[in-house]
């Protein structure tokens, strides 16, 4: 077993007590919740395993698309459309940790200062913390403990690069790819795989114009899965413009997402996901520490180097020892 | 993976003056922290929310205005309301002598005025988050 | 250099030089560093000669008082009157900056500048709750009419010239100075003076910003065309270098910027119809004097040339006086050191040297106290006399441009001419000035030299004496300067009595013919005049326009 850390001041408070206030709406418990999800102390998967029962309830709305198209200044107006409409909202923002200096500066709430103090409104700002793609391990899981402080809906900002679409598709109820219009001559290309992921598309800075091609060229691309056709909308964020529209669409969705019979789909494919993703992290964490397992593993590998043993069968013997050759048929 | 020092640097009052503020925020994601840098116009209640939010170990509040000595207590007192005040507060900016005695007997645990090096600034989040 | 014959021959001369005599000297001592660069970290090499200037020197070089004006904007310069000592002032009430004013006026200062509190400058009255703990600490507060007056009690502001640091709300407080002058019985056409109201390098560096970009220069060329019929000696805009280079650009940046700013001002006014030689003698700048002596001077050269010819040959101005950069200047702020403050005597009068080679029109000098606080009285009286011992005392005021032609100088004034070039291309590629402030452009690159600086600094590749060398564990001792709690409640009462004594019909009205001004393209002098009259507050005319024109968000990167 690694050696534990000196237990912060974090890891002093209890875990029950700050689950406790979490479910009654106290913010600071929700802000340390976090905190000891995302440094993976000991006491996370006690939090997660009591969290987990009281979420359900949020509308989770994932935004990805290219650094610059403006999805911060979007949700900051997103949030205030729906606390407009009387409904608490929750916001995570991803942001890159520098690969050289694992530190990060984490820019995304500025662009919603003025929603900051509202009682109805909390936003975490996330680093990747070396994860690939667009999201931080512990995005969802910081999801969930917004979730189960009463946020009707949550939206997740992602980095905008990588394969953050993938992952933000498979883990949110909507999502929602924001592009804008490229200015000058130059022919847009989309990034592959974008057009079978979202739920909504917004073209933003429209008041920049030049916005009908792209426009249509989306229009023209999507085609409509599982009995939703992915609208276009177009939104001047700074300007407050198609925000109103943009939040039907959402409500449509989610709508749509729960008569279908969708979300429950969903949300098995979801769970089986996530059980098997933790499946293999933790049997990663088992192979590579200093245990039966973990010398198991060692000696499996020596022997692949030395071909004595092919790689598909020494996997199998981690799970059972006895386990030969199969034949290929 | 040691753990992440989280720190946030705000901006309170109405002063732009900016350019500290952000070489800070530069000099301590390249000391490996998380920096949530809040933007200009905060007010103490926006800063103390956002920590708490953040849970940040540490706040770094940046005045050149003169206001400083109605914002950061300010800052010091809503913490503790909310039952944050084991946040440790820094701050900096065009401070007489005279008013970083007050600061830091009003709670503020340092003050770093023009010419600190950021190595030593650098230090003292990374000794304020270990909780010395 | 016209002769490439001649030129064959320097070069073989410096090669013969570099090859015997330097090659001994550096055998026998090495030099101190690898590379010599600027305060900008632009490279200095070791020596200049001819060599390093065009063969159309002599004709890009100019004299002085004509085009292209490298060397000054008049044939005699400071021999024909010296540059305006303009120091800025102001702290806590209108009667205590007042006070200061006569202090410096009495102590030989020959122009006014004044200096804006927070709240002031970001449109909002002492006893707004944005105000709190804000009232006077960096610079006076003045929230309606009545203020200015005080601000002015005992002024003769028809003799005196009048500098007001204000970018906002600058119209609010040009029409307060214009109805205070009126109620004094002073002509219009008498006024001399300058507001600083260039919002464009607002969004770029100092951030006193309050409406977005396109209704704020629309402000800002109603001033133009008001002042070019109304008030024909003062300057409406004072395009600004200062806090750009503050805030942490290079030189080149400085230069470039400021420029661009001015280019974009001058297309504006255009746009609304005026003819660029109505409004443009009246365009005025303001730059920094920072440490690197020759650097800022070339910088100061450059601009006077970039901007007369651009001014003659793009904009097609016809009257010389539209050819003319005239600039006021600051010794830089941000290079005084809290540490051994009386040092900063030392760095002021270095810059300030600077800017007086350079042909300022005007100069401001910093207290060496100012790490700590706005100057104290004694403080404030050095850097005044600093610019008196310059003017008397060190000759450099006898010649015009005494450094013209020094190799090094004109080498530099060149180099720092393309830079400034090479960043209009790149703004005009991001879609012009207000584009690239919307792309964030400018903060960025501003941000980058800041972050660049420091590490030099921290490096110690970059000595910063008293701070990261020649250091002493001394506690500095600086008088403090303080704004009193008699001074706060003085100012609310002034303001609490004006706004129960004010005819209030009269102030509705005002205030409603200026939002209909606002809303639609009425120039707003005229109302805003006559909401000031009417004794609405700064912070109520400002309402008005939040509510036309909306605020700006910074489109911050991080």
């Amino acid at each position: 077993m690694p050696a534990r850390r000196a237990p912060s001041r974090r890891s002093r408070d209890s875990v029950r007590s700050l689950v406790d206030g979490l479910l009654a709406g106290d913010k600071r418990a929700a802000g340390k919740l976090i905190s000891l999800i995302e440094d993976d102390e000991p006491e996370a998967m006690d939090v997660l395993a009591r969290v987990h029962p009281h979420t359900g309830h949020a509308h989770i709305v994932g935004f990805t698309g290219p650094p610059g198209v403006g999805k911060s200044s979007l949700i900051n107006r997103l949030v205030r459309a729906y606390r407009a409409r009387g409904k608490k909202v929750g916001v995570v923002a991803v942001d890159p940790t520098s690969p050289y200096t694992g530190g990060a500066v984490l820019g995304d709430r500025i662009r919603m200062a003025d929603t900051g103090v509202d009682p109805g409104v909390f936003i975490r700002s996330m680093a990747t913390r070396g994860h690939a793609g667009g999201l931080a391990l512990a995005t969802f899981d910081a999801v969930r403990v917004l979730d189960a402080l009463g946020m009707d809906l949550i939206f997740v900002e992602t980095v905008g690069a990588g394969q953050s679409e993938v992952e933000i598709a498979t883990r949110a109820h909507t999502t929602v790819v924001v592009e804008m219009p490229l200015t000058g001559d130059a022919v847009q290309t989309m990034k592959a795989g974008i057009m079978e992921i979202g739920d909504v598309y917004v073209v933003n800075k429209v008041d920049l114009g030049n916005e009908d091609v792209l426009v249509a060229n989306l229009k023209f691309q999507l085609e409509p899965r599982d009995g939703w056709t992915p609208p276009v909308v177009r939104t001047a964020a700074l300007e407050g413009r198609g925000i109103d529209e943009l939040a039907d669409v959402l409500e449509k969705h989610r709508a749509h997402l729960g008569s279908s019979g969708i979300l429950l789909r969903r949300e098995l494919a979801r769970a089986k996901q996530e059980i098997l993703e933790n499946a293999q992290r933790l049997m990663a964490q088992r192979v590579q520490g200093l245990s039966r397992l973990g010398a198991t593993f060692e000696r499996l590998a020596r022997q692949v180097a030395d071909r004595r043993l092919d790689a598909h069968t020494a996997a199998q013997r981690l799970f059972d020892p006895a386990a030969t050759r199969q034949r290929r048929s | 993976m040691a753990k992440k020092i989280r720190v946030l640097i705000a901006k309170p009052g109405l002063d732009g003056h900016d350019r500290g503020a952000k070489v800070v925020a530069r000099a301590l994601r390249d000391a490996g922290m998380e920096v949530i840098y809040t933007g200009l116009r905060q007010t103490p209640e926006d800063i103390v929310e956002a920590a708490i939010q953040e849970d940040v170990d540490a706040i770094g509040l940046s005045c050149l205005s003169g206001a400083h000595m109605t914002l950061f207590p300010e800052v010091v007192k809503l913490l503790k309301k909310r039952g944050a005040g084991d946040i440790v507060i820094a701050g900096g900016g065009i401070i007489p002598e005279e008013d970083v005695q007050r600061l830091k007997k009003a709670g503020i645990k340092e003050v770093f005025g023009p010419g600190t090096p950021l190595r030593d600034i650098v230090q003292f989040f990374e000794t304020a988050a270990k909780g010395g | 250099m016209a002769d490439s014959e001649e030129r064959k021959k320097l070069e073989k001369e410096l090669r013969r030089w570099e090859a015997t005599t330097l090659k001994d000297a550096l055998k026998a001592l090495p030099e101190r560093r690898k590379e010599f660069v600027t305060t900008s970290s632009r490279a200095v090499k070791r020596l200049y000669t001819p060599l390093d200037l065009p063969d159309t020197f002599l004709k890009r070089l100019g004299k002085p008082g004509e085009y292209p004006f490298t060397r000054g904007i008049h044939p005699t310069m400071y021999r024909g009157r010296l540059w305006t000592m303009r120091l800025f002032a102001g702290y806590g009430s209108a009667e205590d900056t007042n006070e200061r004013f006569k202090y410096l006026i009495a102590h030989g200062e020959t122009g006014l500048s004044v200096a804006f509190d927070m709240p002031t400058l970001y449109g909002y009255d002492t006893d707004e709750p944005e105000a709190k703990g804000e009232f006077g600490t960096c610079g006076v507060a003045v929230s309606s009419l009545e203020d200015m007056q005080t601000l002015f009690s005992g002024i003769d502001v028809g003799r005196v010239s009048t500098s007001m640091t204000i970018n906002g709300p600058a119209s609010v407080t040009w029409a307060m100075y214009l109805a205070m002058a009126e109620e004094r019985g002073v002509s219009r056409s008498s006024l001399r003076g300058t507001i600083q109201n260039d919002i464009l390098k607002e969004y770029q560096a100092q951030k006193e910003w309050i409406f977005p970009p396109e209704p704020s220069m629309r402000l800002v060329v109603d001033t133009f065309e008001f002042g070019s019929k109304h008030v024909p000696q003062w300057n409406t805009i004072s395009i600004s270098g200062y806090h750009i280079r503050e805030a942490g650009s290079t030189a080149a940046q400085e230069l470039a910027f400021t420029l661009a700013n001015g280019f974009e001002y001058v297309r504006w006014g255009i746009d609304r119809g005026l003819r660029v030689d109505d409004f443009a003698p009246r365009l005025s700048f303001f730059f920094n004097a920072h440490n690197d002596l020759f650097e800022e001077l070339a910088k100061y050269r450059a601009a006077r040339r970039i901007w007369a010819r651009e001014m003659r040959e793009t904009f097609g101005a016809k009257n010389p006086r539209s050819w003319l950069l005239r600039f006021h200047s600051q010794t830089a702020g941000v290079s005084l050191t809290a540490q051994q403050p009386e040092v900063n005597i030392v760095r002021t009068t270095i810059q300030a040297l600077a800017a007086v080679l350079g042909g300022t029109q005007s100069l401001h000098t910093n207290a060496y106290d100012e790490a700590y606080q706005v100057p104290n009285e004694k403080a404030a009286r050095i850097a005044l006399r600093t610019q008196q011992i310059l003017a008397h005392e060190s000759g450099v005021a006898n010649t015009v441009d005494p450094l013209g032609g020094s190799y090094f100088l004109e080498a530099k004034t060149d180099e720092l001419e393309e830079d400034a070039y090479r960043y209009f291309d790149r703004i005009q590629g991001l879609g012009g000035v207000i584009p690239a402030i919307r792309k964030g452009f400018f903060q960025q690159e501003i941000a980058n030299s800041a972050y660049r600086y420091q590490r030099e600094i921290e490096d110690k590749e970059r000595i910063i004496v008293g701070v990261n060398d020649f250091v002493v564990d001394e506690q500095p001792e600086v008088e403090p300067l303080r704004v009193t709690e008699a001074s706060f409640k003085a100012q609310l009462e002034r303001l609490k009595r004006m706004r129960r004594t004010r005819d209030k019909k009269k102030w509705e009205r005002s205030l409603d013919r200026l939002r209909t001004a606002c809303e639609g393209e009425e120039n707003t002098m005229p109302h805003i005049l006559e909401g000031v009259k009417a004794k609405a507050t700064l912070g109520e005319i400002c309402d008005v326009m939040r509510e036309a024109f909306g605020v700006w968000e910074e489109p911050l990167l991080y």
